[in-house]
């Protein structure tokens, strides 16, 4: 199994709250944070729900310090990343080998869509420093620079599970000894691109979405950004408060059936979850809790569904899909979802899942409804599947 | 970490495609070289190919050659390296919605648009369910794949690893791309890329897959010693001296380097104080004259490099100085945009 890597920091930013405290208040008072469009402009608004994050990108600039004329993706990325290295309170970040591993769907995407719009009329128009950071690359870069990480500075993008799989490769540079700490995590702004690609698929909800619900009918987009410290144990050793939890088990596995949709079975998903338990030497009845994909389609949540019931056999541990509050924020949710899972560690959460009425028919599961602390979790899956069939699971444990 | 290249296969400027060695130099004149695309039926089912975007086209025809030639069906795992991803579906999607103002959008271009479609659709092909992941790092994105790919070999999570890198040149980005001062001002040949000092380069495309295996076969023919990324680093030659001596090597062992030199004045500082410096008494060779740049092209370095190794000859239209024949430890050094720097390190394998 190797050496350990241990979560030392965490930090978050969606529709539900601007950090980590703010999320746990939301998560108690169980607060969606969809709701009408207000920041995009499109003709979308007020027919589409979506999961804001409840600052503008001026608000996002004072915090920041960045210009707001960049991408609202960075601004999202450096607020999340920035809450979690002060939350690890590492003394001397520059005397460790430090990387910075990101992952992001389509990069500065808001601010392509506004060049778009001049370039269509004439293609010498158009404000370059609007395309300066249409690759996804631009916006870790940015992040890195205003954190002052040059050891390894990477993004991944792997649609829907990027950022869980950021977390991931963080985790293997730390165990293979490249790195001492890795920042990793995501971040996506919501953006017509990804709000008008996913309507064509027909699988948005036109209320706030019911994952594994008989009558989900989709999802709702959000928006936001996650980071976790991971370290090496003599790193944590170093450390003058305790690390929240360790990552145990990680694994990708590629469903390979179809570009966007899922296999009926959900072949990717139960590699995934099932590598992921190989990987930390647990059995499925050592999982307490599941914080699921669940993304609210049709489709996501029967085959996440199917996958579940082959893992676990009719011991199922209490789950549920935290995009009920937050939205699917796409390259960001893998990550956000992981500081849910650890946090979920670190104070005995158990999250429920929001408008949960009716019992998926072919399904023998039920999500959690009702908020629960002061549970005893010791160890958390978290799941992260995207289109082109990668499918990403995550296993945390106390230590 | 090292690895064992027992294929490659490369979609470029040049025809790369076939066995042919660059025997035959295809001469452009303009600042953007295409890619000369092979037959596809060969590769992919033509029922797919009419759906394909050019970049994805160009990726799984060279992934499914590199895996036919090394005599894999099935990778231990498929990793992709890609800075723009699939311009020419994000192209059309963005369009659409200025276009239509969001309405009656169909979902294709938006299906394919996202950066790992290339992997996936590898994958779908192959029915491969292992491991899939796509970098998306700008100058690094193909390094940062195989950094990957040896840290699995190296953790024992697998025998064998498809690496490859994409990326396609589609109208709008060249027209970007040249607004934002990337290539010349005016038309060039390709071949007078480096004689002309002037601001710009010329731009490139390409795709190239590669299978490295964790032990040596029969079929080895060149050996991906060592590999380092660097961003930013103050003192390159120094970090170049740095990553040989980790490998027990000095330049003087060093047989032939291959630089990543663009024939923009600014960018080739770097290697012109290198050549004046490091590299002073080594054969030097550059690459981007054929490939045109784009931010993957040290896969094209790659390939080059791993054929000079198979092929036991420099093409001498690669040369900028010294004479080799058949080098056996050959160094890649190539910077993007001054941020990204990366070393790699191939030697043959006796």
């Amino acid at each position: 199994m190797g050496p350990s890597v241990y979560i030392a920091g965490v930090g978050v930013i969606s529709a539900i709250g601007n950090n980590v405290a703010e999320h746990l208040a939301s998560f108690e008072a169980q607060k969606a944070g969809m709701g009408d469009i207000t920041t995009l402009d499109s003709i979308h608004r007020g027919e589409l729900p979506v999961a804001e994050v409840k600052l503008t990108n001026d608000q996002l600039a004072d915090r920041t310090g960045l210009s707001s004329q960049i991408s609202r993706t960075t601004h999202l990325s450096l607020v999340a990343a920035k809450e979690a290295v002060a939350d690890a309170a590492i003394s001397g970040l520059s005397k460790w080998r430090t990387g910075f591993i990101s992952a992001n769907t389509v990069g500065g995407m808001d601010k392509s869509e506004a060049f778009f719009i001049d370039f269509l009329t004439d293609n010498n128009k158009g404000k370059l420093r609007y395309v300066w950071d249409h690759e996804c690359g631009s916006v870790t870069e940015t992040v890195a620079d205003h954190l002052g990480i040059t050891d390894v500075v990477t993004t991944i993008s792997t649609a829907c599970s990027s950022s869980a799989n950021a977390i991931f490769y963080a985790a293997r540079l730390i165990k293979n000894g490249v790195l001492d700490i890795a920042i990793a995590g995501g971040a996506d702004a919501l953006t017509k691109f990804t709000l008008n690609g996913f309507n064509t698929l027909m699988i948005l909800d036109k209320e706030f979405c019911k994952p594994f619900d008989e009558h989900r009918a989709g999802l709702n987009l959000g928006e936001g950004a996650g980071y976790l410290v991971l370290v090496s144990n003599k790193v944590a050793e170093s450390l003058n408060k305790p690390v929240y939890c360790k990552l145990a088990g990680y694994a990708n596995s590629n469903d390979a059936y179809h570009q966007t949709a899922s296999s009926p079975e959900g072949t990717g998903s139960y590699l995934a979850m099932t590598g992921a338990l190989k990987k930390s030497g647990l059995r499925p009845t050592n999982i307490d809790y599941i914080n699921l994909h669940g993304t609210g389609t049709p489709n996501n949540d029967n085959a996440e569904g199917t996958a579940i019931t082959r893992v676990f056999e009719g011991n199922y541990p209490p789950m549920s899909s935290t995009k009920s509050y937050t939205g699917h924020t796409l390259g960001a949710s893998g990550a956000i979802e992981a500081v849910f899972s650890v946090l979920s560690i670190k104070h005995g959460l158990i999250y429920p899942n929001l408008r949960f009425e009716t019992q998926m028919e072919n399904l023998p599961l039920k999500p959690q409804t009702r908020f629960l602390k002061d549970q005893n979790v010791g160890n958390v899956m978290s799941n992260s599947f995207g289109f082109g069939g990668n499918c990403t699971s995550l296993i945390f444990s106390k230590c | 970490m090292k690895a064992y290249i027992r294929s490659s296969a490369c979609i470029s400027p040049q025809k790369t495609f076939n066995d042919d060695f660059l025997n035959d130099i295809v001469v452009y004149t303009g600042t953007r070289l295409p890619a000369i695309e092979p037959d596809y039926k060969e590769f992919i089912d033509p029922k797919q190919i009419r759906r394909m975007s050019h970049v994805i086209k160009m990726g799984v025809a060279a992934a499914k050659k590199c895996l036919q030639d090394a005599g894999v069906e099935v990778p231990g795992a498929i990793i992709t390296g890609t800075a723009f991803g699939c311009m020419e579906d994000t192209v059309t999607f963005l369009t659409r919605i200025v276009e239509q103002q969001e309405d009656l959008l169909p979902p294709t271009a938006f299906i394919q648009s996202t950066h790992n479609t290339v992997a996936a659709q590898i994958a779908l092909m192959l029915q491969c369910h292992n491991y899939n992941l796509t970098y998306v790092h700008k100058g690094i994105s193909f390094e940062s794949a195989l950094a990957d790919g040896l840290m699995l070999m190296n953790e024992g999570e697998a025998e064998n690893v498809l690496v490859g890198a994409t990326e396609e040149m589609v109208d709008t980005s060249f027209k970007v791309l040249t607004r934002l001062g990337l290539y010349k001002r005016r038309p060039i040949s390709n071949l007078d890329l480096f004689k002309e000092r002037s601001k710009g380069t010329i731009g490139g495309e390409g795709a190239a897959f590669f299978l490295l295996e964790a032990k040596p076969s029969e079929d080895t023919f060149a050996e991906l010693t060592d590999l380092k990324t660097l961003y930013k680093p103050q003192h390159i030659e120094a970090s170049i001296a740095d990553f040989l001596n980790a490998n027990f090597l000095e330049i003087n062992d060093i047989d032939l380097v291959v630089t990543g030199r663009n024939g923009d004045v600014r960018n080739d500082e770097l290697y012109d104080s290198l050549g004046a410096a490091l590299f002073k008494n080594s054969p030097v060779a550059n690459y981007k004259h054929l490939s045109g740049d784009y931010p993957v092209s040290s896969s094209f370095a790659l390939w080059l490099t791993v054929n000079i190794l198979k092929n036991r000859t420099v093409p001498a239209v690669i040369l900028e100085k010294g004479t080799i024949n058949s080098p056996k430890k050959i160094l890649i050094y190539n910077h993007y945009q001054q941020k990204y720097h990366s070393i790699m390190l191939v030697s043959a394998v006796s």
